[in-house]
């Protein structure tokens, strides 16, 4: 399993839980992992065509998934995920 | 200092999302819960126009606070109060240098108290994170931010944490510390600092000036766009060429121009071009806007001397590559060298030396009149907005080596001779 972060604006589905454990062989299907245990939080996530929302920004291991394999990025065990809003900074 | 009269009840309405339009509370939010997209003040226009007026602003104190009711606090500013109205420089020898009829600098190289435009927007916040209760605040930084938050964090008696990239310019990092604030500096560039500091904002009750309370900070730069026009005579420029990091100066400019407009405080008199400048090492929403695109791609390693504007994922960059790409302007990306030779013909020819930004905007106005699409006689204001003093690494290589001679007549009329 491996560790996600949740960011501030999804804690309400994960009953404020800052961190959660999640199974996947890679980001996608981690995500489809986290929707069966906090329903409605792959929509927060995903847009209607299933692609990471514009303004979500996911990384595995502090590398940010679109600089790797986006949904497709491998995941191992022990790997930490973090789901970070994009705004901020400037 | 301000005017005594009274405030009234707040002309904010409430937090919005940019993206979807649900409401939220005035609370230290700042994406929505459904969609993360940005959450933006809006405001009761109506009430404005009723309170406001061209007289009402010229009478009060020359600082950002004299368009108090178009900022997004719900009580009186209590930090910051002289911040903001900078000169508009009229720039005719700049204007000849680079073939241009009517240039103005809009100079916050010389903003109250740490010398950048970052000052209008810690002002806001810090009145806010205050209004909010807060007693700590915090911030990710590329230097100017970081001097500005912990400056008016120290005068207005707040815990400071602010965290930096590990390789900023000595100038920017003694410009925080002297203040007394706590500052880390991580390895990593700027959108990793921002990154830990979102995760941060999670865990801790600290007002973070860019996280969380971001849409009113943002808010702040309109007073740069508001000043620019009310000292141009209360009409809007033809052109301005704006730096740009993660694009919120350059979208708040053209929210300011809106308001005035939509209060009828200037004629609309054709719309003001938006040119966005960036370094060649760090360009994502240029390179956006002369793609043709709104979608940004993240530059992962920055590497510019700019190093305030070196975010390689923007937070309002497609906001940026819209707002410029609806009024009609373009965007430049300028090169290392194009940036110095700009700092130095700003100064040769103005007396204004600024910071790496600074030589961005005017590397890409220069560009930008070359090649027409700023026309010579079109009134353009050029955006300078930071100090050179903190930047200097960049220029130590071309620093000449001082003639030194004895306190003797002689030996100085054989020098200049």
């Amino acid at each position: 399993m491996a560790t996600v972060r949740i960011p501030t604006p999804l804690r309400k589905l994960t009953q404020g839980a800052e961190e959660v454990s999640a199974s996947g062989k890679n980001v996608g299907e981690l995500i489809a992992d986290l929707e069966k245990h906090y329903p409605g939080i792959k929509e927060r996530i995903c847009d209607e065509a299933g692609a990471v929302r514009r303004f979500v920004n996911i990384f595995v291991k502090d590398e940010d998934i679109r600089f790797l394999q986006n949904l497709d990025t491998p995941l191992k065990d022990s790997d930490e995920v973090s789901i970070v809003p994009a705004i901020a900074g400037g | 200092m301000l005017s005594p009269e009274p405030n009234r009840a707040s002309f904010v309405s409430s937090l919005r999302c940019r993206e979807c339009q649900r409401d939220y509370p005035k609370e230290a939010l700042h994406v929505c819960e459904f969609c993360f997209g940005p959450l933006e003040v809006a405001y009761d226009y109506p009430a404005i126009a009723r309170a406001l007026s061209r007289e009402a602003i010229a009478r009060r104190a020359p600082n950002l606070w004299r368009y108090r009711e178009l900022l997004p606090l719900d009580a009186p500013p209590t930090v910051g109060l002289d911040a903001g109205f900078t000169p508009l420089v009229r720039a005719r020898r700049l204007g000849e240098a680079l073939g241009h009829r009517e240039l103005y600098v809009k100079n916050d190289a010389v903003c109250h108290p740490t010398l950048s435009f970052k000052d209008r927007v810690v002002s806001v916040a810090l009145s806010k994170a205050r209004e909010l209760g807060f007693t700590t605040v915090a911030c990710a930084s590329t230097g100017n931010l970081a001097n500005s938050t912990a400056a008016n964090a120290a005068q207005a008696g707040l815990g400071c944490y602010v965290l930096i990239p590990h390789d900023l310019e000595a100038g920017k990092v003694l410009g925080t510390t002297i203040y007394g604030a706590r500052v880390i500096g991580i390895r990593g560039t700027y959108d990793d600092v921002n990154r830990l500091c979102s995760e941060i904002a999670g865990r801790r009750p600290w007002a973070f000036v860019n996280v969380n309370l971001r849409p009113y900070y943002a808010e702040g730069s309109k007073s740069y766009g508001f000043e620019i026009q009310e000292q141009l005579g209360w009409r809007t420029p033809a052109h301005v060429v704006v730096p740009m990091a993660s694009g919120s100066l350059l979208t708040k400019i053209g929210k300011s121009i809106e308001e005035f407009t939509k209060l009828g405080f200037v004629e609309a008199k054709g719309r003001t071009k938006l040119h966005g400048a960036q370094a060649a090492g760090c360009g994502p929403i240029a390179e956006a806007v002369l793609a043709g695109r709104d979608a940004i791609r993240p530059v992962k390693k920055p590497e510019t001397i700019a190093k305030s504007l070196a975010i390689g994922n923007p937070a309002d960059g497609p906001y940026a590559a819209q707002a410029i790409r609806a009024s009609g302007g373009t965007a430049a990306q300028i090169s290392d060298e194009e940036i110095v030779e700009a700092i130095e013909l700003l100064a040769s020819t103005e007396g204004i030396f600024t910071e790496t930004a600074g030589g961005v905007t005017i590397g890409a106005a220069r560009r930008l009149i070359a090649s027409g699409a700023i026309p010579a006689d079109e009134p353009t204001v050029l955006c300078v907005t930071g100090q050179g003093l903190k930047t200097q690494e960049p220029l130590a290589a071309r620093a000449p080596t001082l003639p030194i001679i004895a306190p003797r007549i002689e030996e100085f009329e054989a020098l200049i001779s």
